[in-house]
């Protein structure tokens, strides 16, 4: 076996997990800060510069909290739905394509951790697995508010995957492929595929959102409905997983979404293939990637502060008898279309 | 020994110690996590066989669909109590004896199979690609692909019915 690819690989693992885990911290940081431009206030100014240090003074205090795991729950999955929710979180970034490849120390690097023949397939297959952190969570407080709302949290999450699913087949549709890789390079060689799919990806964002149970999909969490939701039960690092969870979710989401369909690390109108395959064209790519990533999460935030929470009816009624109707209408239209022009 | 067999052996362990404490434990709840870890240890193999479309359909499907719902069946119903009602005993000596029936026909079946000679090709074909599984379903197969498709709808169909009456 190679092992200089076996490091190369666990090297960009750890830098993809600590990229995502730091930007999930800054990311509750910002959310306060943009609560408080919304609401003309000022948001956390006190510890560090512009409150910059309030993340990790948040952090320690949710380590030195003390643990409660409640008498009548089941100990080892009360335990282990935080640390799915967390791991369920981070596993879609395995085959996210992070830049252009690059040659380092005379090695051309991959900047994507696992380039497999069903990409697409995998970030809906770990989506689907993400309801288990919560309801497993819910399940094992042995509360009935963490239970009715880890019901809630199943039913919404199985009722939005199908239109996101929709949503990815029209996708699948125009590229002819599910590498991601693939899907990238197509619309960097041509144009992004938002200008094919705008329905397409107006669906999939709703159900971005309420797969991250964003306001205002946030009925998981309603707390002047179930006190305080699935995570009721919950307290120290553990509550502080569920919660960084939502943040990292969030994240990987918008970078989902960037690379279906906003070409990824692709610069509009720079035709950056002829910069060669140094380092630095690697960092630019991912600056890139990360910038509409981290629109997409302010636009979250932006979202949340705005627009109050649905009522349970309308969350289902919006789910089945609009966004999935309109994602089989897109697909439709998306195959005929693609029939006719063959394409 | 090379990364392989070592993984094969792992997986297999993983899915028949799985799939034992799915009938061994008492809460129901947690037999439907067993079972969700034996279909991730069954999408393994898969995987050592590069049938990667079929390995992370069977996780969307099985493991985020279905169990899902089982789950929240389970879940809904009060099994705090961890005494199974106790059948009769009649019941009982039945079932061990269509059981193990069951058990005799299989063993009497790969007896006759000849294993030897259909080895598993690991890490290698790639009939289990999409674009190749795609095209025999729609060329070779198309007629047992659209039969299943039928069955699917009116299964939906049917569940619709019986979910609309009062």
């Amino acid at each position: 076996m190679d092992w200089a690819i076996l490091l190369e690989k666990a090297i960009l693992i750890l830098a993809v997990v600590t990229v995502s885990l730091v930007i999930a911290m800054y990311a509750t940081w910002a959310e306060r800060k943009v609560a408080a431009v919304i609401q003309d206030r000022r948001g956390p100014n006190r510890a560090g510069p512009f409150g910059l240090l309030q993340p990790v003074a948040d952090g320690l205090k949710l380590f030195m909290k003390e643990e409660i795991i409640p008498n009548s729950s089941s100990k080892f999955l009360f335990i282990a739905g935080p640390a799915l929710a967390m791991i369920t979180a981070l596993m879609t970034s395995a085959v996210i394509p992070w830049g252009p490849a690059v040659n380092l120390f005379g090695r051309d690097i991959n900047l994507q951790i696992a380039d497999i023949n069903i990409g697409m397939l995998y970030v809906f297959g770990v989506v689907s697995l993400g309801v288990y952190g919560i309801m497993i969570g819910g399940w094992a407080s042995n509360n009935k508010f963490s239970l009715l709302a880890a019901i809630r949290g199943a039913s919404q999450m199985i009722s939005y995957e199908l239109a996101m699913g929709l949503c990815l087949i029209a996708v699948l549709m125009l590229t002819g492929s599910l590498r991601l890789s693939v899907i990238v390079g197509e619309q960097i060689g041509g144009l992004w595929n938002v200008v094919y799919q705008p329905l397409g990806f107006m669906i999939f964002f709703v159900c971005a959102l309420a797969e991250c149970n964003r306001t205002p999909f946030d009925l998981p969490e309603a707390e002047n409905e179930l006190n305080f939701g699935y995570h009721q039960e919950y307290s120290s690092m553990k509550l502080g997983f569920y919660l960084f969870a939502e943040y990292i979710n969030m994240f990987i989401s918008g970078v989902v979404m960037s690379t279906l369909y906003f070409g990824g690390y692709d610069i509009p109108f720079v035709n950056e293939a002829q910069w060669g395959n140094a380092w630095w064209v690697g960092l630019v790519g991912f600056g890139v990637l990360m910038a509409k990533a981290l629109f997409f999460v302010f636009v979250f935030m932006w979202i949340r502060w705005t627009i109050p929470r649905f009522r349970y009816d309308q969350l289902m009624n919006l789910g089945w008898k609009g966004l999935i109707p309109l994602a089989l209408l897109n697909m439709v239209a998306t195959a005929v279309v693609i029939l006719l022009l063959n394409k | 020994m090379g990364i392989t067999p070592i993984l094969f052996w792992v997986l297999s362990t993983m899915a028949l110690f799985s799939a034992l404490m799915v009938i061994t434990s008492k809460n129901p709840v947690h037999s439907v996590i067993w079972l969700i870890l034996v279909f991730f240890a069954i999408s393994g193999h898969y995987l050592l066989l590069n049938a990667q479309f079929l390995a992370i359909v069977n996780i969307i499907v099985y493991a985020g669909a279905i169990m899902v719902l089982f789950l929240y069946v389970l879940m809904l119903m009060d099994l705090k109590k961890e005494m199974e009602p106790q059948k009769n005993r009649w019941l009982k000596i039945a079932g061990a004896v269509a059981g193990g029936s069951l058990l005799l026909v299989l063993v009497a079946a790969l007896k006759k199979a000849d294993i030897g000679k259909d080895i598993a090709e690991t890490r290698m074909g790639d009939i289990g690609l999409i674009e190749n599984l795609g095209r025999i379903l729609f060329t070779d197969f198309v007629v047992p692909f659209e039969i299943s498709s039928i069955l699917f709808l009116s299964a939906m169909v049917g569940a619709v019915m019986i979910g609309k009456k009062e």
